[in-house]
């Protein structure tokens, strides 16, 4: 770009910021108490991204409501002077979802913070957005009972986020992921207006909407409570950790525990520089010699714990498994997880920086993945570490690079695109579970046509139709995909003959 | 998708000379649950040319099917490996197709256990009121990238475009199973179902009418034969379980036979969607609860107002789902704000009102 013409874009943006402010922080003084409203300089810098830290923008002002009432009456301010909203949660995304909107309010949802009932008999909690995802289940423990899905993030990340992304976990395969937990979202529409999808019970009238709103990243409705099913806790869970010599072997083990009939609790894959990276970091007496390590869990009943990690030992052994580990007591299923659950962290020691891919491709393509991935190092010169949430085929390579050479911050997202793109040759996905956000909006121009991209546009607009909830995020537009330049890789039914690219 | 191509391109045509026209066209798979919803109208658009499995990698845990597979040729295939369809869809007749069982959406006795129809949607290809072929989804289990049109798609009763095909997960046979039943009146059974669901229990269907529960166990041998010597009752026969819970599924038992008669004299048969731990309704008629409490039916002469009212004050809602006179609306009406959105959400789909129109809402 011409150096002027980017000076010129700042000062107008400027300019813009400068206009759109004062009218703001005016109109929402009038419905929020002096400390539900931050407009200064350096009350917004932390807002300035959230778990995508490479991409940062300040917001004309940050709402922090703390009643229903409140959060209405910001909506109408905002839909009134035609400013765009950012709902905010923990902050914890990886794809930027709630990257702020710099002409824009972000909305912190983090004082709807409230689990408001909690029934043991129906099996169900009514939670405030804000809730932390572990906390539901910390509630939720006296009565023998759990919220399922656990993004790593559970800690930190809230029960808002989850369904905002429909995140996913460790534990998806057998329990589903957020989609399959919730029953209810009330929230409020673009305009102000309170709305409610799904019900209390197992199904709604109507069109399911619910669906829709799970996973919309903020873009359709601002979602304040949720109703989440609970479920009993199993009595016991032991983990196998399962070495393989080389990945197709690794990932031949995988398809045949499935095709044995056998839904593991969690099956998860790490590949040799990951082992090594964990290993350094836990000390949980990994085999570094292995090429792939398996963890797969059962839980339930002690008897069906048992006969279901027979099954699994047998499958292992059979399909070429050079060492296996099983847990005998609580303390070492935790250390054979532990490695795992620290995976993020002890990438972030090897290297001082990282991209983590996230997308999902049938589980019979994990070894060309992984062996496609080992080409890609070459290619881009980077190294990529790898875990993946084998049982459902969702990856998560860590490519590593250093942020302070520009080059390798390039070669590192062209890395990350190629994966994507090639995923979505294998019939996948770009995104398993984080979210398109701003992150992959180049990656959605493979993943979906022109037309399939203008229908979810036009999905947005039944819901939002000023467009104000998100703007930008998770549909790129036709320019952009344009200039992007990649073609469209068509799945499933193709159109006509007529139409096919390769 | 050769094989799919030539009956694909003549749906086209067939909804582009509707929209030309403006003419209504109703989506017929099988014709099994044309009952179902407001009346159909329109010129019938027959689905059953494009038929068959496109794909199924059992160890993927992924089928997909074109909209006009029988049912039946679907669940045989799946049954040749070992795996099923988890949320047991009801089969009114031997007709049903794989597009009829995602746009009506129902489930039959695992649902409570095992998820609804949408539960198991991973992708769909569509086709919508423009005339354009689309995809949503996929055929993998995790994927997020961006709106989930496919689950929209289940349960809508075809108003928002033709299903064409669809990628489902499937799952595993359970290997065990088992029945018990337990003379218990209404309120005592939901109280020992209430009790029982928050136990790590391998329940998969639960049913009571006329004083008697019924409870199914499947999953891991030791784990049902654990739960069979906790839970006490009475262990029926194998195959009187199987005839039990597939002719609930199948809406083919005693209690539906009744309803259906009861409906030919005028009475309705409705279907009532409450939260677990709700406890009995006070209905005039007969009633048979599944799904732990949580799916009422309900045949007899209560007033349409009154069904309507104790579904609403339980926290849930009521269908007619068989009766002559549907004056008063199949489904519950919606608030204003989500009558907006499905409004909205009608006219991105399908501009022109050409599918199924009114078949779930009267104007939608």
């Amino acid at each position: 770009m011409h150096p002027g013409a980017s000076a010129g874009a700042a000062a107008e943006l400027a300019r813009l910021r400068a206009a759109g402010q004062p009218p703001l922080v005016a109109a929402l003084s009038a419905v929020l108490p002096p400390q539900a409203l931050q407009w200064r300089e350096e009350e917004l810098a932390p807002y300035e991204c959230d778990g995508l830290t490479a991409y940062r923008e300040r917001p004309l002002c940050v709402a922090l409501p703390e009643t229903d009432a409140q959060l209405a009456a910001v909506l109408r301010v905002c839909h009134a002077l035609e400013v765009p909203v950012v709902a905010r949660g923990a902050g914890t995304g990886l794809s930027g979802g709630a990257l702020p909107h710099r002409l824009g309010l972000t909305l912190s949802l983090a004082r709807f913070n409230r689990i408001l009932a909690l029934d043991p008999l129906a099996r169900t909690a009514v939670v405030q957005c804000g809730v932390r995802n572990l906390a539901i289940s910390e509630a939720a423990a006296p009565h023998g009972l759990y919220y399922a899905p656990d993004p790593s993030s559970q800690i930190a990340c809230t029960i808002g986020g989850n369904v905002a992304e429909n995140a996913g976990g460790v534990h998806c395969l057998k329990y589903g992921l957020t989609l399959h937990n919730v029953l209810r979202v009330k929230g409020y529409t673009v305009e102000g207006e309170a709305v409610d999808f799904g019900s209390a019970g197992l199904d709604a009238a109507g069109l399911d909407l619910l669906a829709v709103i799970l996973g919309s990243e903020g873009m359709l409705a601002v979602i304040t409570e949720v109703t989440v099913r609970l479920v009993p806790r199993p009595v016991l869970a032991r983990c196998i950790a399962a070495s393989f010599a080389d990945v197709r072997s690794a990932g031949a083990a995988v398809a045949a525990i499935i095709a044995a009939g056998i839904i593991p609790a969690g099956l998860e894959m790490m590949d040799k520089p990951m082992t090594a990276a964990v290993e350094d970091f836990v000390h949980a007496g990994y085999d570094l010699g292995a090429a792939a390590i398996l963890l797969c869990e059962s839980d339930g009943t002690p008897a069906e714990v048992e006969e279901e990690i027979d099954r699994m030992v047998e499958v292992l052994r059979t399909h070429g498994a050079t060492r296996l580990e099983v847990s005998a007591d609580e303390a070492q299923r935790v250390r054979l997880w532990s490695g795992r659950k620290n995976a993020f962290p002890a990438s972030g020691r090897i290297s001082p920086d990282y991209i983590c891919m996230d997308s999902t491709i049938p589980r019979r393509r994990l070894a060309d993945m992984l062996i496609a991935i080992e080409q890609m190092q070459h290619k881009y010169a980077l190294r990529c570490a790898n875990v993946f949430h084998a049982g459902d085929g969702n990856l998560h390579p860590l490519i590593l690079f250093d942020a302070n050479d520009p080059d390798q911050l390039r070669r590192a997202e062209r890395f990350g695109a190629e994966i994507l793109e090639l995923s979505v040759a294998f019939g996948g996905t770009i995104t398993g579970e984080h979210g398109v956000g701003v992150e992959k909006l180049n990656s959605m121009c493979v993943q979906f046509s022109a037309a399939e991209r203008a229908h979810m546009l036009a999905v947005k607009r039944a819901f939002d139709p000023a467009g104000l909830l998100n703007p930008g995020k998770v549909v790129p537009t036709l320019q952009r995909c344009a200039e992007y330049g990649k073609m469209h890789v068509s799945r499933g039914l193709l159109p006509f003959p007529e139409l096919e690219r390769f | 998708m050769s094989a799919a191509a030539p009956a694909l391109a003549r749906l086209v045509d067939q909804v582009q000379g509707a929209r030309r026209a403006q003419a209504a066209l109703e989506i017929v798979g099988g014709g099994s649950k044309r009952f179902y919803g407001e009346a159909p109208r329109g010129e019938p658009l027959a689905l059953r040319e494009l038929s068959g499995i496109s794909s199924y990698e059992p160890e993927e845990l992924v089928v997909t099917a074109r909209a006009g597979t029988p049912l039946a040729e679907l669940e045989a295939a799946l049954a040749a490996k070992g795996q099923c369809l988890p949320f047991e869809p009801p089969r009114f007749g031997p007709h049903g197709t794989v597009g009829g069982m995602v746009a009506a959406g129902l489930a039959g006795p695992a649902r409570a256990a095992a998820g609804s129809v949408r539960d198991h949607v991973l992708g769909v290809t569509l086709l919508n009121g423009r005339g354009e072929l689309l995809n949503f989804g996929g055929r993998v289990i995790k994927n997020v990238a961006g709106y989930d049109v496919s689950r929209l798609m289940a349960g809508s009763l075809g108003v928002l475009g033709i299903i064409c095909e669809v990628s489902l997960k499937v799952m595993p046979v359970l290997p065990a199973s088992a029945t018990l039943r337990f003379l218990l009146e209404e309120r005592a059974a939901l109280g020992r179902l209430d009790e029982w669901g928050g136990r790590p229990l391998p329940i998969t269907a639960s049913s009571w009418c006329d004083g008697s529960l019924s409870v199914r166990l499947s999953g891991a041998r030791a784990a049902v034969a654990d739960a069979v010597r906790s839970l006490g009752g009475t262990v029926l026969a194998p195959a009187l379980a199987d005839a039990f819970w597939t002719g609930l599924r199948d809406h083919h038992d005693e209690f539906f036979g009744a309803a259906r008669a009861a409906v030919a004299q005028g009475a309705a048969l409705w279907r009532l969607s409450v939260p677990h731990g709700a406890g009995p309704l006070d209905l005039p008629g007969r009633q048979l609860l599944e799904w732990g409490g949580a799916q009422r039916w309900l045949y007899g002469g209560a007033p349409a107002a009154a069904v309507r009212a104790a579904a609403a004050a339980a926290g849930g809602h009521a269908t007619l789902f068989l009766a002559e006179d549907r004056s008063a609306g199949v489904f519950t009406a919606l608030t204003p704000a989500l009558a907006r959105i499905h409004r909205a959400l009608k006219a991105a789909f399908d501009p022109d009102a050409v599918f199924n129109p009114g078949r779930l809402y009267p104007g939608l």
